[in-house]
């Protein structure tokens, strides 16, 4: 399916990370925005705020707090409406109870943290990438989660696009996990015209309204989905629950269901991950980034390659599910894996699981606030190579 | 009694078995069973009704009515139905919110949605006590009432639901009790009709939980306490502070217009589709945008 011309701002503009991403949601079909003001993220707001009385069949409310925002884009989706929140690093926090209900009752929806510097109120105007982990296992109980990280504002207007085709896809809330580098970073962003935007729908339940089980999965174990007042009256609850969505409390249940909720994404994994790779083949060291780190390795690789090095580039745009089948297949042929990032180890423990001994890694941290020196990111190549 | 069985097979949920999670002698039954007399009296499809409950006792609420029925986490409904209400105006929205639900974890969910003014019904089932983890305490808790957690009396005071409701903004605020059922589903058919929000306090009894710690001898006793100790807000204007000690007041307490949410937002944005000044404003925001955009970065181009 095709975008709604109506979201759609096609041609050059000259935005930063925050606004492409409210342009991305809207040219993705995104009709509803709650959301709370937080640096680094509030201008994602303020701009759909702007915008969406123009675009028509949408609206934005900006509620008592991210406890409520999150919650209300969970009504929003049950509703019908393409439905999403912003936020950064105290409000990621706040938002991880509902989003951990929009896991269980499988809502499609949208959440972007522009990462800040933390724990707790920590740098609200500057950089972070240590949210990640939060990401992957914010919320209490097990589950899967789908997490991208785009680099710039043009990738923040792409991935918007792409954030939510997964979760349409896989009945999955999925997180953009930007940064604040990214957020208030201005670039040209080209907006393509709507007839090359490709939209995944929502998987809508077509059968006659009696029949319908809000949760009897298909074939790709995700179930159908209905809005209400379209007739398919439901039940849905944060309870473990049956088909029907009735509560049942009891191993097997619980079983049944928190298994395909993991399965649903986790077989479908290497679908999922969006890699950029660059002279991989023969490598010696291979740079594994995500997010404006990304482009801050490069003129490490560069002067790395410079002196002769064989150094490749794993860029993650897709972080969880973790792209574990490439890691794994990397750590065999390379004698290290780099990775900076702007925290003390989070998805750099899951590159070493996944390396299982193959290849050395090394970890490049930062605590955020800046980005990595470029001469650090260089010290880790040869750190690698040693 | 037929009409009320034939309400019954309308709206309850046929493949959700009875009997309800409830205690014997729980009035949730009574305020459902009202809600649904409500429902029907105000004759809106059931399809087009959505009913959002939050965790506890009446959390369970909506799993037994045949609607679009979301069981969502603890005090969260009212901002979840705020998020329905606002994809679909054309849905019913109730939210039925127990009194730890609405007023201790949800409390601040609860004062926005009345100040805010969107056209949907909260009903507040108040038992005075956290029912379903066993008895503790609640926000209407009376002062030295005895909880789990507060076993020598509360020390705490209790919040007037219907006061909290008004002074917060809500167009439409009204109080009854399980005893007086008849009552209650007529206040719970008004605030459906009520364009903006609207609140109802049913007064319930928990008789397992808060009923045994308090010296009740019984839940027919409970109820009766309600008819005794209760008096009609018109009734309640004349009589002294004194008199109306322990007493809660019954009926419509507010009933007034104020522009709605969504008819408010949805006119501002006609406006902007159609009016060429207000067109001209959204380009001045975008440019607005644009231009700190530029001022980063003068290199632009």
């Amino acid at each position: 399916m095709k975008a709604d011309p109506k979201g759609v701002l096609t041609g050059a503009h000259y935005l930063d990370g925050d606004h492409a991403a409210a342009e991305g949601a809207l040219a993705a079909g995104c009709r509803f925005l709650a959301g709370y003001p937080i640096t680094p993220s509030t201008e994602v707001a303020e701009r759909f705020a702007a915008r969406i009385p123009k675009v028509g069949g949408g609206v934005f409310i900006q509620m008592e707090d991210e406890l409520a925002s999150m919650a209300a884009i969970l009504g929003g989706a049950w509703a019908g409406k393409k439905s999403m929140t912003v936020t950064s690093g105290p409000g990621f926090s706040l938002m991880m109870e509902n989003l951990g209900l929009g896991i269980m009752m499988e809502v499609p929806l949208v959440l972007i943290n522009v990462q800040r510097g933390g724990p707790s109120t920590g740098l609200p105007t500057l950089p972070g990438q240590a949210d990640m982990m939060q990401a992957r296992w914010g919320s209490h109980g097990d589950y899967e989660i789908i997490a991208i990280c785009p680099s710039s504002p043009q990738e923040a207007f792409d991935y918007m696009i792409t954030a939510f085709n997964f979760s349409e896809k896989y009945r999955v809330p999925t997180l953009v996990m930007m940064d604040e580098c990214v957020g208030h970073m201005t670039e040209k962003v080209v907006i393509p015209p709507a007839d090359e935007i490709e939209i995944t729908p929502r998987k809508e339940y077509t059968g006659p309204p009696e029949e319908y089980l809000p949760y009897l999965p298909d074939k790709d174990m995700i179930p159908w989905m209905t809005k209400a007042g379209d007739g398919t009256r439901f039940h849905t609850t944060g309870l473990t629950h049956d088909e029907k969505g009735y509560p049942v409390m009891n191993a097997d249940c619980q079983e049944t269901l928190v298994r395909r909720l993991v399965d649903k994404i986790r077989t479908n994994a290497d679908e999922i991950a969006i890699l950029e790779e660059e002279e991989i083949d023969g490598a010696d060291v291979v740079l594994i980034s995500y997010g404006i780190s990304s482009r801050v390795a490069i003129p490490a690789i560069e002067r790395a390659r410079r002196e002769g090095l064989k150094v490749g580039s794993l860029r993650l745009v897709t972080v969880w599910p973790f792209p574990e089948t490439r890691v794994r297949e990397l750590a065999k042929n390379v004698k290290a894996l780099v990775i900076p990032e702007m925290n003390y180890g989070q998805v750099y423990y899951e590159i070493e699981r996944c390396a299982a001994g193959n290849a050395r890694t090394v970890l490049v941290p930062h605590a955020g606030g800046w980005v990595h020196d470029v001469d650090d990111i260089y010290a880790g190549i040869k750190e690698g190579l040693k | 009694m037929s009409e009320a069985i034939e309400t019954a097979r309308t709206y309850l949920r046929p493949s959700k078995k009875l009997p309800t999670v409830w205690c014997g002698g729980c009035g949730l039954g009574i305020i459902l069973s009202a809600m649904i007399r409500a429902i029907a009296r105000v004759g809106v499809e059931k399809n087009d009704v959505a009913v959002v409950s939050g965790i506890g006792c009446t959390g369970r609420m909506p799993t037994y009515v045949d609607f679009n029925t979301l069981h969502t986490t603890h005090g969260r409904a009212l901002a979840f139905a705020t998020g329905i209400k606002l994809a679909r105006p054309s849905l019913t929205v109730i939210a039925a919110m127990g009194d730890g639900d609405a007023l201790a974890i949800g409390g601040n969910h609860f004062i926005h949605a009345c100040r805010r003014n969107i056209d949907m019904t909260a009903i507040v089932a108040n038992n005075s006590i956290y029912g379903m983890t066993g008895g503790q305490y609640s926000p209407t808790t009376p002062h030295g009432k005895r909880g789990t957690t507060a076993p020598y009396g509360n020390v705490e005071h209790a919040f007037d639901v219907a006061s909290l409701a008004a002074g917060a903004g809500a167009t439409f605020v009204a109080r009854s009790s399980v005893y007086h059922a008849r009552e209650l589903d007529r206040l719970f058919e008004k605030a459906i009709r009520h364009k903006g929000f609207s609140v109802v306090e049913a007064v319930t009894n928990c008789y397992t939980s808060y009923g045994r710690l308090n010296n009740h001898a019984s839940p027919v006793e409970m109820l009766r306490w309600m008819k005794e100790n209760s008096v009609p807000f018109a009734a309640a204007a004349k009589m002294d502070p004194e008199e109306l000690e322990g007493k809660f007041t019954r009926g419509v307490i507010v009933d007034r217009e104020l522009p709605e949410f969504i008819e408010s937002y949805d006119e501002q944005a006609s406006a902007l589709a159609e009016n060429p000044v207000a067109v001209e404003q959204v380009g001045n925001i975008l440019r607005r945008f644009d231009a700190a955009a530029e001022r980063l970065n003068p290199k632009s181009g």
